[in-house]
């Protein structure tokens, strides 16, 4: 089902090409279209975003006017500018993943693993997983800052049994923007890790008990190496859109004053202020930081095969 | 044993917090689809249909859904095409350039939306292209068109080659074998590509915030509204479509398991 779009672990392929490479024609046809498609709405828009970053103001043009240049000040502006934005980015995203994950691998466990012998219920409890992806992002995070906002039922109650203070506040907090990341990007985190736990052989972990390891050295030496491949794509599929996202730290969802992040200085810069030039070297900086951190951790992790 | 059980009962609890926890949002949208609300929808005024009979009472609401689907619709037809063809060539043939076009397809992927967003529109930008429906759909097309390919590719590679060769034994001509036999196998790969496809066209804002111009979608209506209040038709309209596309995998989901049940007793 749908599900698979998002499990980056890819089945092994074989090796069956013999007859079929003189037909490398087909292949041509079959490919040619949308890679074009992707060529010209993909790469070369991050050309034009390098180029724009580059742009000096024209003398004496209206707002939102720039011609070509090769302006370094624009970085240097925009990092002294905004590095609390960036480094706040970063802070946050990282957050939320690890907790993303704290909260996804025990449910992915047991849907993978515990589950295994009812397919059927194992399908609906995976429904049941990306479901909010049927459903309004932007609706759910509004939902989240009724159920967060100050005399809400839910924080009443919490501040009942005293997990929160009388006085606290919750919605326009790191705290809240950092909640909302955590919840909506938990699916992403959820559905490679349980591709990989589904497929984890039980009898590694019978082997593991028969040997007298405990519980949890049966986990740190067998299970967790072996969905370390889920761990990979689940957690750099939080942790881009988290990094990038501007909805859940908009002052009009779950975010305050001094939560902005990248995506809202970008969006605020191209949208309303038409700043283009510092708008798109934000946006190189987040996808230099963003391809550098993937590449380390491919490579730390070694999983090379991503797609 | 004893304490093996309860070991998984633990786990069985915390699953079920967590999907209770994931599903929260869900039903408080839906919960208060039926709220009769003035303009703001955020304290609780006592149940009414009204919402859900009078959809279109809500100033601009039926015109961004409108537009919304129709966007979804052409966006997923182009992608669920390009994406079918890319998947099957990656599958089925080798060729030059192969580590490059899986790179080309996984970075847009690994890209944040709101890069994708603002290249697109700086590159409209330049060129002096007017956003609006076009502009939307190319924005649409391009993320999706990844998304296709993972989903189609998962499909080809569960295909047994040997249906094929029989197709081909008995004489049938490569399009006669597409066709009759690889199309059909790989329908359900393509049609849950073309859902998925939909749906994140359907819900996408960051994105199309960029690359809009003067159409309202269903999404960005939202997020206009946000700072003056939503109105009660948004959950309505938000909560039918969850409903059906929970339907839709549902039925499906059912569907494949009696088949592959039907195909274990055959075998």
């Amino acid at each position: 089902m749908a599900l698979a779009a998002f499990s980056t672990a890819t089945p092994p392929q074989q090796d069956q090409e013999p007859a079929q490479r003189r037909r490398s024609g087909i292949a041509l046809v079959l490919l040619l279209p949308g890679v074009l498609y992707l060529v010209l709405f993909f790469l070369t828009p991050l050309v034009s975003l390098i180029i724009t970053s580059f742009q000096a103001p024209v003398l004496d043009g209206d707002i939102g006017q720039y011609q070509a240049a090769f302006r370094w000040e624009n970085y240097t502006e925009a990092i002294g500018e905004y590095w609390p934005q960036i480094i706040r980015s970063f802070v946050y995203a990282i957050i939320a993943t690890a907790a993303a994950l704290l909260i996804s691998y025990p449910l992915a466990y047991f849907i993978g693993v515990k589950v295994r012998k009812y397919p059927l219920l194992q399908n609906l409890l995976m429904t049941l997983v990306i479901a909010p992806f049927f459903i309004s992002f932007l609706l759910r995070t509004l939902a989240w800052k009724q159920l967060l906002s100050d005399d809400s039922w839910f924080t009443s109650s919490l501040k009942a049994i005293s997990i929160l203070p009388p006085d606290a506040h919750v919605t326009g907090t790191a705290f809240s923007v950092i909640f909302g990341l955590t919840y909506n990007f938990i699916p992403f985190m959820t559905l490679p890790l349980y591709s990989t736990l589904e497929r984890l052989d039980v009898r590694y972990l019978e082997a593991g008990n028969d040997l007298y390891a405990n519980a949890f050295t049966t986990f740190r030496k067998i299970t967790l190496p072996l969905s370390l491949p889920g761990i990979v794509s689940g957690t750099l599929l939080t942790f881009i859109p988290a990094a990038g996202d501007y909805i859940n730290a908009s002052q009009d969802f779950l975010g305050g004053a001094d939560t902005s992040m990248i995506g809202n200085v970008i969006e605020s810069n191209f949208l309303v202020l038409q700043n283009y030039p510092t708008a798109a070297a934000m946006s190189v900086v987040l996808m230099a930081v963003i391809l550098v951190i993937v590449g380390l951790y491919v490579r730390r992790s070694g999983t090379e095969d991503l797609l | 044993m004893k304490r093996f059980r309860f070991k998984g009962l633990g786990l069985g609890v915390y699953a079920f917090l967590a999907l209770a926890f994931l599903l929260i949002p869900i039903v408080y949208t839906f919960v208060y689809s039926f709220n009769d609300s003035l303009k703001n929808n955020i304290a609780w005024r006592g149940f009414t249909l009204h919402n859900w009979t009078n959809v279109c009472d809500a100033a601009g609401i039926c015109d961004a859904f409108a537009a919304s689907i129709v966007i979804g619709l052409i966006s997923t037809v182009i992608a669920t095409v390009l994406g079918t063809m890319i998947a099957i060539a990656l599958m089925r043939y080798r060729f030059r350039f192969r580590s490059q076009t899986s790179l080309l397809l996984f970075l847009p992927m690994a890209s944040p939306e709101v890069v994708l967003g603002a290249g697109l529109a700086a590159q409209f930008l330049s060129l002096s292209v007017n956003k609006g429906f076009g502009t939307i759909i190319i924005a649409h097309v391009m993320f999706c068109i990844s998304f296709v390919v993972v989903t189609v590719k998962a499909r080809v590679a569960s295909l047994d080659p040997a249906l094929e060769e029989a197709g081909r034994d008995l004489y049938g001509s490569p399009v006669a074998v597409f066709w009759r036999i690889t199309f059909p196998l790989l329908l359900p790969g393509i049609l849950s590509a073309a859902l998925l496809s939909f749906s994140l066209s359907f819900d996408d804002f960051i994105i199309t915030n960029f690359n809009a111009g003067a159409v309202t979608t269903f999404p960005m209506y939202i997020y206009i509204a946000a700072s003056r209040g939503i109105p009660a038709q948004a959950n309505v309209i938000a909560s039918a479509v969850f409903i059906i596309t929970i339907l839709v995998v549902l039925i499906a989901q059912i569907a494949a398991s009696s088949r592959a049940k039907r195909l274990a007793r055959l075998s």
